[in-house]
């Protein structure tokens, strides 16, 4: 097994670390957009649709990313008879659980922004959406911006969730290569050095945003 | 008319020839919790009047004015904007806000925005004005508020005073048929009442019809053409200044005034 030398290992764990950002990109995206729906949904005067978003929260954020993802792999070939690979089961979940916490994050930004600015807002003359689009998100994405990062931080290291499932991201390739070379230390101490390499850098920007968002 | 107007100063003697801007009828409101807050109020504000609200706290003068915007929905009763009438839930009130500016005691300017921004929002997006119209007619009403020097800064880098003189230049903008002062300066710290005052003085001057709740005693002696004094949700007088301050007939209202006049 003399492949594996230090660089072969680094260069592997690389490699695998792209399906760690894919899956995170995945996630953002997907939960970013979901994520909107459900904020609009649970600010909306529309009981049912509030009550929806309501559950939807509620139940992503209170059960295990873990279970999430064994629901999406597991539980959907039981109910349609489909098998899904791993990375689009990985997707699903992730995306439902990214979702629901930035929904979560978002609703409680847009409350945030006194009554006063709605009420304003409409003596104008704006409608709903007008007032939402020009007067409310603005101040409430000023105030959503530092946690929404903060989170995304949670989201890259939960895509190492996805190993369990059978998907080869960053952690499971270290675990792969692990059991060849039995190197632990070495192997999962690069693995943890290239998740805070990615993480960082969001934690820090997330930092500089809430300092220079906020209102002079 | 207008020129009517003008020749005789928006004063009582003109008051019966001018037509009704808000007509208000019987207009009830409950809150959710119970408190009947309005207890069937009518009201008529003709054009180029200016109507004080006045009334101890909790007696529903606040909620009474919200609702000729439709901010504050009410169940019984009617009010009427320039003939239109402001219904519950119905489609179009946005229009009819148009036509209604707006006061408000936290003055609500939007954060985000430059002084300019707040002024211009309005014409350019609801009343499609060219963002160098609408900015040239902004500067005009800064410049009558005395604030032009301040239109690029933001809200939060102005005093009290001075975020009230750009709402009512904000409120002024849509062009409204009426304007409507929320305890305009209940907020302000005392050495910025006046300056805020003297730009409602002056917008009463120039015929503008309003409608303002206030505790101001100099202004409502000196501006209004009305008073009405509202207590426990019931319209019990409705009289010229004169008569409010210096023969109060009312006995609530006798003690009301010897509360507020040292």
């Amino acid at each position: 097994m003399d492949e594996f030398t230090l660089s072969r290992t680094f260069i592997n764990l690389i490699i695998a670390t792209k399906w760690t950002i894919i899956l995170s990109l995945i996630a953002f995206v997907g939960g970013g957009l979901v994520g909107a729906l459900i904020a609009l949904m649970r600010i909306s005067s529309n009981k049912l649709l509030s009550r929806i978003s309501w559950l939807y929260i509620e139940f992503f954020q209170g059960t295990p990313l873990l279970l999430q993802l064994f629901l999406a792999f597991f539980g959907f070939s039981v109910v349609t008879g489909i098998n899904l690979s791993p990375l689009v089961a990985a997707a699903i979940a992730l995306t439902a659980y990214t979702s629901a916490f930035l929904g979560d994050i978002w609703r409680g930004s847009i409350q945030a922004v006194p009554r006063g600015q709605w009420q304003a807002a409409s003596a104008i003359g704006f409608g709903y959406f007008d007032q939402l689009r020009l007067i409310i998100l603005p101040q409430a994405v000023r105030l959503a911006i530092a946690p929404t990062v903060g989170f995304l931080v949670q989201v890259i290291k939960g895509t190492s969730l996805a190993s369990i499932i059978g998907f080869t991201e960053l952690s499971r390739a270290a675990s792969l290569i692990n059991n060849v070379t039995l190197q632990s230390l070495l192997i999962f101490g690069l693995a943890g050095l290239i998740y805070f390499a990615l993480c960082y850098p969001l934690s820090t920007w997330s930092q500089q945003l809430e300092k220079k968002l906020a209102y002079k | 008319m207008t020129s009517l107007q003008t020749e005789l100063n928006g004063k009582s003697t003109a008051t019966l020839e001018k037509p009704p801007i808000i007509v208000a009828k019987n207009v009830e409101k409950t809150y959710g919790n119970g408190f009947h807050v309005l207890k069937g109020v009518s009201l008529t504000v003709n054009k180029g009047e200016v109507v004080v609200l006045m009334g101890p706290s909790g007696s529903g003068k606040s909620t009474f004015i919200r609702t000729f915007n439709g901010l504050e929905p009410y169940q019984k009763g009617s009010i009427e904007i320039d003939g239109t009438p402001i219904s519950n839930g119905k489609k179009g009130i946005e229009l009819v806000r148009r036509e209604v500016g707006m006061v408000f005691q936290q003055f609500n300017l939007f954060p985000h925005l430059t002084v300019l921004k707040n002024i211009t929002i309005g014409p350019i997006k609801l009343r499609g004005l060219s963002k160098a119209d609408a900015e040239q007619a902004a500067m005009e009403l800064l410049e009558k508020v005395g604030i032009a020097h301040q239109a690029k800064k933001y809200p939060g880098q102005l005093s009290g005073g001075q975020q009230q003189r750009v709402a009512i230049a904000r409120a002024l903008a849509m062009k409204p048929k009426v304007m409507l002062f929320d305890e305009p300066t209940s907020a302000l710290d005392p050495e910025m009442v006046r300056e805020v005052l003297d730009v409602m003085r002056s917008l009463a001057e120039s015929g503008m019809t309003m409608v303002c709740v206030t505790h101001e005693v100099g202004f409502a002696r000196e501006v209004a053409d009305r008073i009405i004094f509202l207590t426990e949700g019931n319209l019990i007088a409705d009289t010229t200044p004169d008569q409010f301050f210096n023969n109060p007939k009312e006995e609530r209202l006798k003690t009301f005034l010897s509360q507020i006049l040292h």
